[in-house]
């Protein structure tokens, strides 16, 4: 039987989300993903789907037990927690916004644990918005900083930033500078290369503000950061030439000491440099879709992620409403997990707490939980839509049909069983 | 005299993003996630040969790595991110979610094997 194609196909295994993909594909699986990088083949070739509907305790069970049984679990619980949803599409985030309404539960993504910072830093100064496709077009110098995306984002060079060919520049046209801790291999690749000694983020940035708004700095406090006053002049002069500059921040950046006064710099910097040309900071977001959450949590609720509805009107505390913070506390009673991965990027201790209280997850695999039930993956055999790094909404194009149910479905009906 | 911590930095690397979705739990995904890469002079001041097995102690827990020598800065470790760092990370989020997922001072001291 020939395999069937799919052209323009979509990949939500990095935030990239390129969508000029062609798979070839029988009923069952997917055998050939072209134009693919490593991360995409192995996210479209190589994912396992359970062959069990669901489990309770353990133990087999028929999806809709499973539902009543979620369902009776958060119904019961005082305080619980949905949390994840990195992974799957905006249409099973909204519903994952419903149920977390309808159950006056604490609603977290995995944003809170990646970029959240980010977002924090964005309330705290505001923020300059643009899109990839005007990076890709316009961009004469781009920035990474504490980001590897050679490993990362294996497509976004080559795609969206300095390797890309645009309308009015292409890679002669353009700067690339990395500053990081160590030579990576974005690092490698680089115009100018910038090793900065760890922690000390902050202080460059910030001192790069100065540079860029004239303001007098000591140099010898420069010395901390590994940099000399030269190599910042020098980094300072080339922002205020660039006529499209953009920053791209990583978790090297957000997940340091520092975390949203790091961010805070990058993005008060790119303020800075928008009084001489047009300047953009963006995290490099992982995993997949977390940046639909952030679309889809801000559209419905106001807020990004660390959302409490226990009052029955939204309220937004990072640090008391998201997940790692309620979890080590021992505050939350029963959990909802949509894509076990989230699950295995807390710290230790809330994951002990996970082990101790009900859990429900829903994810492509049998996960060690309570209640389990697999789901069509997104992108592969499930369709919806998905958000790429600069939030701009894609369309899934699924090759395979799958006798499993979507998130989205999953969700909706652990809501309608819930009792009133 | 004792010698100064070293940083931690967990990464994220295309093998380790490979094998997320294959599964977390396979062998592959431990051994990478289980390898430390270290500056040969930081491994020699401390008595560590390559390819040593070593307890990795932070303020917060400990977890066990093969260390390797590589080409990394001097004062620093790599390993790429899975749930052995996960029990080296704190959960204070400094009040904004997010745990500090990158440099941790930590000690570590080679796991000999009993006589």
């Amino acid at each position: 039987m020939p395999l069937a194609v799919t052209k323009f196909a979509t990949c939500a295994g990095c935030a990239c989300v390129c969508d000029d993909l062609e798979l070839r594909a029988n009923d069952e699986r997917i055998f050939e993903a072209k134009n693919a990088c490593e991360l995409g083949r192995s996210w479209f070739l190589e994912r396992p789907v359970s062959k069990v509907e669901a489990t309770i305790n353990g133990k087999p069970a028929s999806l809709g037990d499973a539902i009543d049984r979620a369902a009776m679990i958060l119904y019961e619980a005082d305080s619980p927690l949905v949390f994840g949803l990195g992974e799957t599409t905006a249409e099973a985030q909204r519903e994952a916004v419903a149920l977390a309404e309808r159950l006056d539960a604490t609603l977290d993504t995995e944003t809170s644990l990646t970029h959240g910072t980010m977002e924090l830093a964005a309330q705290l100064g505001g923020k300059v918005t643009g899109t990839l496709g005007e990076i890709r077009n316009r961009a004469d110098l781009a920035v990474y900083w504490g980001a590897n995306p050679v490993k990362t984002h294996p497509r976004h060079l080559e795609r969206y930033s300095v390797h890309s060919t645009g309308k009015f520049r292409s890679r002669s046209d353009r700067t690339f500078v990395v500053v990081d801790v160590r030579e990576s291999e974005t690092a490698k690749e680089a115009d100018v290369f910038l090793r900065i000694r760890p922690e000390t983020d902050f202080e460059a940035l910030t001192a790069l503000r100065c540079l860029v708004r004239g303001q007098r700095i000591v140099r010898e406090n420069l010395a901390e950061t590994g940099l000399s006053f030269d190599q910042l002049r020098d980094l300072a002069e080339r922002l205020k030439r660039a006529r499209y500059g953009v920053i791209f921040v990583g978790m090297g950046l957000l997940q340091t000491r520092g975390k949203h006064m790091n961010a805070s710099a990058a993005t008060s910097l790119g303020i800075a440099l928008n009084a001489t040309g047009r300047f953009l900071v963006m995290p490099l977001r992982t995993p997949g879709n977390i940046g639909g959450a952030d679309a889809m949590l801000d559209y419905a609720t106001g807020y990004p992620f660390g959302v409490n509805f226990s009052r029955r009107y939204p309220r937004y505390n990072p640090g008391e409403f998201t997940a790692a913070d309620l979890l080590e506390r021992q505050d939350v009673d029963a959990a909802l997990i949509v894509g076990a991965n989230a699950m295995k990027r807390l710290p230790d201790a809330a994951r002990t707490q996970l082990d101790r209280i009900p859990t429900i997850v829903i994810d492509r695999e049998i996960a060690n939980a309570t209640v389990s039930i697999t789901t069509a993956p997104a992108g592969i055999s499930a369709s919806g839509t998905v958000y790429r790094n600069d939030k701009i909404p894609i369309g899934l194009r699924p090759p395979i049909r799958s006798s499993r149910p979507s998130d989205e479905f999953v969700l909706r009906r652990i809501r309608d069983a819930i009792p009133d | 005299m004792s010698l100064p911590r070293l940083l931690l930095m967990p990464i994220r690397t295309s093998k380790q993003g490979q094998q997320v979705n294959i599964g977390k739990d396979h062998d592959d995904y431990l051994t990478m996630t289980t390898t430390l890469t270290v500056h040969p002079d930081d491994l020699k001041e401390r008595n560590i040969p390559n390819g040593a097995r070593v307890i990795v102690r932070t303020d917060h827990g400990e977890a066990e790595f093969v260390c390797t020598e590589g080409k990394v800065p001097r004062g620093m470790a790599f390993v790429p991110y899975g749930p052995p760092t996960c029990k080296l990370m704190g959960g204070d989020t400094d009040g904004t979610g997010m745990p500090t997922s990158k440099g941790w001072e930590f000690d570590m001291e080679e796991v000999r094997n009993a006589e």
